[in-house]
């Protein structure tokens, strides 16, 4: 079985990419955590790994929009060699490989255009902004996965809790055309949902108001994923906020969280 | 060349932002300002093309979603009937600006500068209604902006925005020297016109060092000039503030105790009693063989040893003073100069694992007129809030537990208490990590932001009052995407051995770390020309005491010196070579060829007169008061649900991360709705073990107005009992496997040396402050939990004209302790219906200070007693509970007493209580339900552990009743019904005591 490669990009604001590595180590996998500019020097080549990861953080603090200054850098920044980082990415997913992208991730992977990338072009066709509570908030959401998505990201799973930490998660979407291709493709893969399942654009259960109530998107391949919410924060059972009640129910619960088993799905499909 | 990029949203995108502000202007001000549209303008002064700047205004800023963009023209629209612009005063950090500086550099590729301001950013807000120029104003001043650090423009909007905050310094390098040679009174005059804040004796001091034959002849022969330099009164007054040297916890204090007749000279409250209490446990350690108490009370933090591999690095501080005037600069300052301390203790570079913090405001409907230079409490209250979200969301540290504190006496000037806590690994490339060494020839390097006039006097203005005049360059704002990049470039600089060790620049900057560390090698030389500017002209005085935050100063071998560079080159951290330490005994700063300051480190550090201060102690004469006869206590416990230092904080807690890096297991709120409060914060320290910490916070200012002793000794035992709640185990000194406990103390009082005019009480606050010390002394050593770290505040008084609000003494304890395993921890909610419940620990008459006599107005004189010795013996029953995992749930009893305590867990686990007060003792059913007596909880017990649990609690559980599914809370005392409330209602109570929509 061949041993899964996992990149964990890190640098200028990103923050979570410790848990994202553990994601991964429990998973199987072999993370390693590069900072962003020794790619760029190609002290690091992308294609050396198979999954490449941007985590979570405040990029640039979040100027200009959150994810912005870092998803310019990417989009418009050349390697050291002259290529630009833009056409890196083109081969990496040509070669079916996989892109993960949370919170901030999430965020400049949309404002770069790799998601939802509809036309194939790269053209920002979504936006992530500001929560209509107009604040930041951490707490803790129920998703619902929309069982058509094809993503090997998501398989098997149907509903998990995970907790959100942004101030700008609210998916907007350019367009009713752009709208119904998502649609049309299941590219909303997971909407936020009350505790019984049911899809729902109540605060805060649906905690920032997005469009079709929208908690995370792929592309048409189903290699790239961006999610507002926080697997990575939920690898063990004692991070959800009622393991206490939960522990109770059923005292042999593992110790386990719910959030590893989106790493240990793509993990096991590259596997095979 | 000047262009003009606006950025806004659509029309038809919401604008939450907007939305914000009008709520907020109708509520805070009652004024009506319509819709509200938000633009940002980015003043662009780089000599660009017209295409290259359309092409970083669509590419660059615009989000072609939602913006519009306008270029050298602005969006204007009749509908909108007023305007106010909010731009930052010159100088006066601009992040975005940088950040847009730097995105324009990756899209353009052109060669830009970066390191210095040349792109602007401003705030426009467009509103619907036509509003008078006061009424803006006041928008401007109260809602939008600050006015110490903004300016703003305002009225109706004519489509030209002309303000560029451009800083610009006239004139040339220019050293002064100044005459000490003049009368005691000129010397006091100078002092406080240079803003020294030395007294005369101090003064005196310096004076006659410089009237030394022998120091004078150094001076010639060093090139320096008879009279000391502006640098050099600068850096002994930056030395010498009470912030840096703790020169009332130096003091002799001579105390004299009315009520018991006791008369004693102490030779230092420091020594005395907090360094003193931690060296016996050290020495109980030692000699047990079970040392983990690694460095304490030297360096940025106290460090303890986790484990053969990783060491805990930690540290709590204040920021008062600053956060009085710009709350949102003082708090995200203060958060991320704290972030430094552990970032630069021993070599530096420790990962930041968590944030706590704890806030004592004025209460937010505070309705006395506000006095000059005062600002509202809500006002401090909000912006100190956003200023710990951005300062620890933004540098991916969680904000993993706090407490907030309301007294009207914290109007004038608030507390503002920051904590960090961080790992490091036991040795960096094979030196212990904690260790500080420095060596003559070593460089000095200096990394992170660049230097302003940002900050100066922030060390000796901290050691003074406030009044209007405070000046403006005292405020600063952090950037933490600054600090979290070195921070980065740091922890990876340590880790690859190339830096020998690190310090902080906060209070005094490179004076005061440079200054410290040259001690270690015994001198320093600073060439003061290398060190990079934000602009230029600076005095090199300016230069050498300025606070401009976000750096480090690393001391470095130079045949590490290229690979450092290198890598921080890499990392995009800009680092400046700036010195160099000697052993001569000198701190030597030069400007170019001219030396600007040259002191004997002796004197610097050692040479400020000793202070002398009288303390004495005269019980208060209180009493209990008469409450209503008739109490209903349902209405009651209502009333405290909602009260202001018990009700819901779920607001703020959910604005801070809590969770990010993954490891909190015990957050703030828990349970199935995220309702229930939690006693200690527990996190994991890593993905591979389960090894774990708990950190809590005692803090009970109340109690002081009653006994200091009592209230100093009860906050210890809150921090304790916390932690102890959560499945915490005291320490051992015979246990052999770290189970560390560390203690911050920070002390924060109201000016207590005595002046017969301006401070006639200060002998009885000084007194506080010693039964503060004694009581720290004797819990600290009976329980073997060791101090490690601290910091004392000494002027927390806000004057204005012959107005002066003073904040009570204050005394936080911040603890953290290892937790073997965090799965086996316990949360403070009910479990399940069915389990019983019990009060474990023994209630006494004591509603002094108690959150209920606060609602009927009164104070009391039953203050809550530690009595350390049966506390002890419950602990060590609660821990062999735990052992045997019987313990559902447990929750330390505080304010409003078991009363408030139930209702939490109840509501907290979606569920009901069924309880009698009968065993709780023969008292009144008033102290059974709400006296506040210390080391006290409720547990919950599973039906078939009750023998079991009985037997080994015995008298020190008292049975009250069960959980119930049925979300009611219903209690009895004596057969009567005494409560009956449906859980809904309480927590209804609670969840809306601070909301203000």
């Amino acid at each position: 079985m061949k041993t899964v490669k996992a990149l964990v990009i890190t640098g200028f604001g990103i923050n979570c990419e410790e848990e994202m590595a553990a994601a991964y180590k429990l998973a199987g996998a072999e993370p390693s955590i590069v900072h962003l500019n020794d790619i760029f020097l190609e002290k690091v080549s992308i294609h050396d790994f198979d999954i490449l990861n941007f985590p979570g953080g405040f990029s640039y603090g979040d100027d200009l929009g959150s994810g912005k200054v870092l998803a310019n850098k990417m989009k418009y920044r050349k390697l050291t060699s002259g290529k630009p980082f833009m056409e890196e990415m083109q081969e990496f997913i040509d070669a079916g490989k996989f892109i993960l992208g949370i919170c901030n991730g999430f965020q400049f992977l949309v404002k770069m255009g790799l998601l939802p990338n509809t036309g194939g072009t790269f053209q920002q066709e979504v936006t992530l902004t500001r929560n209509n509570s107009a604040k930041y908030e951490d707490r803790w959401v129920y998703l619902k996965k929309n069982p058509a998505s094809n993503t090997p990201f998501l398989d098997g799973i149907d509903m998990m809790p995970c907790p959100v930490r942004h101030g700008e998660g609210k998916l907007i979407i350019k367009d009713a055309v752009i709208q119904e291709k998502i649609v049309d493709a299941n590219l909303n893969c997971l909407s936020y949902c009350d505790a019984e399942g049911n899809v729902t654009s109540d605060y805060p259960a649906n905690p920032n108001g997005a469009d079709l109530n929208c908690a995370a998107l792929t592309d048409p391949t189903g290699q790239i994923l961006g999610m507002m919410p926080h697997p990575e924060a939920f690898l063990s059972f004692y991070n959800h906020p009622n393991w206490g009640q939960l522990k109770r129910q059923n005292p042999s619960h593992p110790d386990e969280g719910e959030g590893l088993k989106l790493f240990t799905n793509i993990v096991e499909h590259i596997e095979k | 060349m000047k262009n003009q990029i606006q950025i806004l949203l659509k029309d038809f995108i919401r604008d939450v932002a907007g939305e914000g502000i009008r709520r907020e202007a109708k509520n805070f001000l009652g004024i009506d300002t319509g819709a509200v549209k938000t633009g940002k303008i980015f003043t662009i002064m780089y000599d660009l093309t017209e295409d290259q700047i359309a092409t970083f205004a669509k590419k660059g800023l615009q989000d072609e979603v939602i913006h519009d963009v306008y270029i050298n023209s602005f969006y204007q629209n009749d509908f909108y009937k007023s305007f106010v612009l909010v731009a930052q005063k010159p100088g006066v950090t601009d992040d975005e600006g940088v950040s847009a500086q730097k995105t324009l550099k990756d899209i353009l590729d052109l060669p830009l500068d970066t390191t210095t301001q040349h792109i602007y950013t401003e705030n426009i807000y467009l509103l619907e209604n036509s509003l008078s120029d006061d009424e803006l104003k006041e928008l401007a001043q109260r809602v939008l902006g600050n006015k110490m650090i903004q300016h703003f423009e305002y009225g109706v909007f004519t489509g030209q925005v002309d303000y560029v905050p451009h800083v610009s310094i006239s004139g040339e390098h220019q050293m002064k020297t100044i005459s000490l040679d003049i009368e005691d009174q000129q010397l006091v005059k100078l002092s406080r016109e240079m803003v020294l804040s030395l007294n005369l004796e101090e003064m005196l001091a310096v004076k006659a060092r410089f009237a030394d034959e022998e120091m004078q002849k150094k001076r010639r022969d060093a090139g320096l000039p008879a009279d000391p330099t502006d640098c050099e009164l600068e850096v002994i007054a930056q030395t010498w503030s009470e912030h840096c040297k703790h020169k009332e916890f130096s003091a002799m204090i001579h105390y004299i105790n009315k009520e018991t007749g006791e008369e004693i000279d102490i030779d230092s409250l420091f020594k005395t009693y907090i360094r003193k209490s931690t060296e016996i446990i050290r020495q109980r350690l030692t000699d047990a063989g079970n040392n983990w108490l690694l460095k304490i009370f030297t360096d940025n933090a106290g460090v303890v040893k986790i484990n053969d591999n990783s060491v805990f690095v930690w540290k709590v501080e204040t920021h008062n003073s600053p956060s009085a005037i710009d709350p949102y600069g003082g708090a995200i300052t203060g958060i991320l100069g704290n972030n430094r301390d552990p970032l630069g203790t021993g070599i530096g570079g420790g990962k930041l694992l968590f944030n706590t913090n704890v806030l004592c405001f004025g209460p937010p409907h505070y309705d006395k007129e506000l006095l000059a230079g005062q600002l509202h409490p809500k006002r401090i209250m909000d912006g100190v809030r956003k200023g710990i979200e951005d300062g620890g969301n933004k540098s991916g540290v969680p904000t993993i537990n706090g407490s907030i504190i309301f007294d009207e006496r914290y109007s004038g000037k608030p507390l503002v208490y920051c904590g960090t806590g961080a790992v490091m690994p036991y040795t960096f490339a094979g030196v212990h990590s904690w260790e500080k060494p420095i060596d003559d020839g070593d460089l000095i390097i200096m990394a992170g932001g660049r230097v302003g006039k940002d900050g100066i006097h922030g060390a000796t203005f901290s050691s003074t009052e406030l009044d209007e005049h405070s000046p403006q360059s005292a405020v600063q704002i952090g950037s933490p995407i600054t600090q979290k990049i070195m921070g980065d470039f740091l922890q990876e600089a340590a880790v690859k051995g190339l830096i020998k060790c690190s310090t902080d620049n906060g209070a005094g900057g490179l004076s005061s770390s440079v200054g410290e560390l040259a001690t270690i090698s015994g001198g320093a030389v600073v060439n003061l020309e290398k060190v990079p500017l934000k602009y230029p002209n600076l005095q090199p005085w300016e230069i050498f005491i300025s606070e401009s935050q976000e750096r480090m100063t690393l001391v470095v071998e130079e045949k590490n010196r290229k690979a450092l560079f290198e890598l921080a080159s890499q990392r995009e951290v800009e680092l400046s070579d700036i010195g160099y330490f000697t052993a001569d005994g000198y701190l030597d700063v030069r400007y170019g060829a001219e030396k600007v300051a040259y002191l004997d480190m002796e004197f610097l550090h050692n040479g400020v007169p000793r202070k002398y201060m009288e303390a004495v102690w005269k019980k208060p004469q209180l009493q209990e008061p008469q409450l209503p006869s008739k109490l209903d206590f349902t209405k009651t416990l209502h009333d405290l649900m909602g009260s202001l230092n018990i009700c819901s904080r779920e607001n703020v807690i959910r604005q801070y991360d809590h969770e990010v890096k993954g490891k909190t297991t015990i957050k703030p709120l828990m349970g199935p709705d995220g309702k229930a409060p939690q006693d200690a914060a527990v996190m994991r320290l890593n993905f591979n073990s389960w090894e774990g910490i708990a950190v809590s916070n005692g803090i009970l200012p109340r109690y002081g107005d009653i006994d200091a002793y009592q209230m100093s000794a009860g906050s210890f035992d809150e921090a304790m009992r916390q932690i102890i709640a959560v499945g915490g185990k005291l320490p051992d000194v015979m246990d052999a496997s770290n189970r560390f406990w560390t203690v911050n103390d920070n002390f924060c009082v109201p000016d207590s040396l005595y002046h017969p005019q301006t401070n006639p009480d200060g002998k009885l606050k000084l007194a506080k402050l010693v039964q503060m010390n004694q009581a720290l002394f004797d819990m600290s050593t009976f329980y073997n939990i060791p101090l490690t770290s601290g910091k004392d505040s000494m002027k927390n008084d806000f004057k204005a004209g012959k107005v002066k609000i003073s904040v009570p003494p204050t005394i936080l304890y911040s603890m953290v302790a290892k937790v073997a395993d965090v799965r086996h921890t316990v949360t403070s909610n009910f479990k399940a219906p069915g389990d019983l419940v019990y009060q474990l620990g023994e209630t006494y008459d004591e509603l002094g200070g108690s959150e209920l006599y606060q609602l009927f107005d009164e104070l009391g004189a039953n203050v809550p007693l530690v009595r350390k010795e049966a506390a002890k013996k419950l602990y060590e029953t609660i821990m062999k509970a735990n052992d045997a995992s019987l313990l559902e749930s447990c929750h330390d009893l505080s304010d409003g007493g078991l009363a408030v305590a139930l209702t939490e867990s109840a509501f907290g686990g979606n569920l009901g209580a069924d309880i009698s007060l009968d065993a709780v003792g023969d008292f009144s059913t008033t102290v059974a339900l709400f006296s506040e007596s210390h080391s006290r909880f409720v547990a919950s017990v599973k039906p078939e552990n009750r023998g079991v649990f009985e037997a080994l609690f015995g008298t020190q559980a008292k049975y009250l009743g069960e959980v119930t599914a049925i979300q009611q809370l219903i209690v009895l005392h004596h057969n009567t019904k005494v409560i009956d409330a449906p859980l809904a209602t309480l927590r209804k109570a609670w969840d809306n005591g601070l909301v203000q929509e």
